[in-house]
């Protein structure tokens, strides 16, 4: 397993220098837009392993309480936190787009409130995370992930009865995306991913390494103490 | 003891102590008062405008105050460990959190009967729409805010700055629910469209909540 490591870090490293190539420099530009439609190849691609993210930690969560493995908790805790940081990416690029295209910074439209939602329960779940006194801070996060997943389709319910202004999805049925930009995208979701997958995986190994030194520690005093 | 049985004596016993204490009502009251009195001093709206906007500060200024008695239901029984004689008696958890959110229901529902006729009065509202529906709406609002209000209280006393800790772990999880009341509300006070739509996501969400916090109640008492 260790050894997977430098050689996910130097694909990652390649796909974001290609990525960001074909970003700038090869993807045609967009025609009513202009240059600023550019962000697209971040802002979409963060968007999806943000929710990608999310998804792994309502399923880490869930396989905690069911069978309190511990593999799974430092999952989840990795997941929530690289998939704050990539959803924080789309709430900050998504803005900058929509000021020169749309003329707002920002509307209360079903896909945004949802990932300011989302981002919402997930920086709170940090934070119970970071307060929590007790010993069973990974019982408490993942109860609270498994309420916050039971909040998306009511918030999306709440919403949908709203008109929607964010552009439709542009991939499937229906999309009307020039094929070189799906390239792009693609190319640039794949850096992405494994960019999160990089950051994820030290992560979890640092998590690890912490609560095998606070055992020991916890061990050593516990020696003291009887001697 | 049978599961009502407990949930009457529990519910019998908290509402007792408020009933000789009303240390929550008061304070909650009390906060409600300044709530509507900033508002209304710092916006003097028309009653045109009023109806548009007293919907939002009716619910946010609910909300706010009954963190204060949320964050006291189980406060109180740690004082000479309660809530681990609770924990080792043989007593379901189930019936103990029914007890609490159905207290808190209530404190609430009176708080939001005592303060409604001041945002009357204050924001001269006068409801275009079936003014009756508004009944049902706070009812199952109110519910939605204590049911996760009350388990969450229950994450939060394990945490350091707990009286800071539940609003930020409710107010996201509530937003669904603020927006069914919010909307539900404005929707009667303006009277141009119908309430039913929000009514019914105020139902789901009662519905979806009560039943997780049952549940997984018994999970979060035990975790210690």
């Amino acid at each position: 397993m260790k050894r997977g490591f430098p050689i996910l870090a130097i694909v990652t490293a390649l796909l974001l220098s290609f990525g960001l190539y074909e970003a700038l420099v090869a993807a045609p530009t967009e025609q009513t837009m202009g240059d600023v439609q550019r962000i697209f190849y971040y802002h979409v691609p963060s968007a999806w392993t943000a929710f990608l993210l999310f998804s792994i930690n309502f399923v880490a969560s869930l396989i905690y309480l069911i069978w309190r493995n511990m593999k799974a908790d430092i999952l989840a805790l990795a997941s929530a936190e690289v998939g704050v940081v990539f959803c924080t990416v789309v709430l900050v690029t998504g803005p900058i787009w929509a000021r020169p295209v749309w003329g707002i910074w920002w509307t209360w439209d079903l896909r945004l409130t949802l990932t300011l939602l989302l981002w919402l329960i997930y920086v709170s779940y940090l934070m119970l995370r970071r307060f929590s006194t007790s010993g069973q801070t990974p019982l408490l996060a993942a109860v609270l992930a498994v309420f916050g997943a039971l909040d998306i389709p009511l918030v999306y319910f709440s919403i949908w009865f709203f008109r929607t202004q964010h552009p439709s999805p542009v991939i499937g049925d229906g999309g009307s995306l020039d094929p070189r930009m799906a390239r792009v995208l693609l190319i640039n979701w794949a850096a992405f991913s494994c960019l999160a997958w990089l950051i994820c995986w030290t992560r979890y190994r640092l998590e690890v390494l912490k609560r095998e030194v606070d055992e020991a520690q916890a061990l050593e005093s516990l020696h003291e103490v009887s001697r | 003891m049978s599961f009502f049985a407990i949930t009457r004596a529990t519910l019998a016993k908290d509402v007792r102590l408020e009933w000789r204490s009303k240390d929550a009502i008061n304070a909650m009251l009390f906060f409600a008062l300044l709530v509507v009195v900033i508002f209304s001093f710092s916006f003097d709206p028309t009653a045109e405008e009023s109806r548009r906007i007293a919907g939002g500060l009716v619910w946010v200024a609910f909300l706010f105050a009954a963190v204060v008695a949320l964050n006291q239901t189980w406060a109180r029984e740690l004082r000479n460990q309660v809530l681990d004689a609770y924990r080792v008696s043989p007593a379901p958890a189930n019936p103990l959190f029914l007890a609490k959110a159905v207290g808190n229901f209530i404190f609430v529902c009176v708080l939001e009967a005592l303060m409604t006729p001041l945002f009357i009065i204050f924001y001269k509202l006068r409801a275009l729409g079936p003014g009756w529906e508004l009944i049902p709406i706070a009812l199952l609002g109110t519910w939605a805010l204590v049911v996760n209000g009350t388990f969450f209280a229950a994450i939060s006393i394990r945490t350091r700055a707990r009286e800071i800790m539940l609003p930020l772990l409710l107010f996201p999880l509530s937003i669904p629910a603020l927006l069914g009341m919010v909307n539900a509300t404005t929707a009667i006070l303006t009277g141009e469209e119908s309430a039913r739509f929000w009514i019914a996501l105020l139902v789901a969400y009662d519905v979806v909540f009560t039943t997780a916090c049952l549940l997984m109640f018994e999970t979060v008492l035990q975790a210690e």
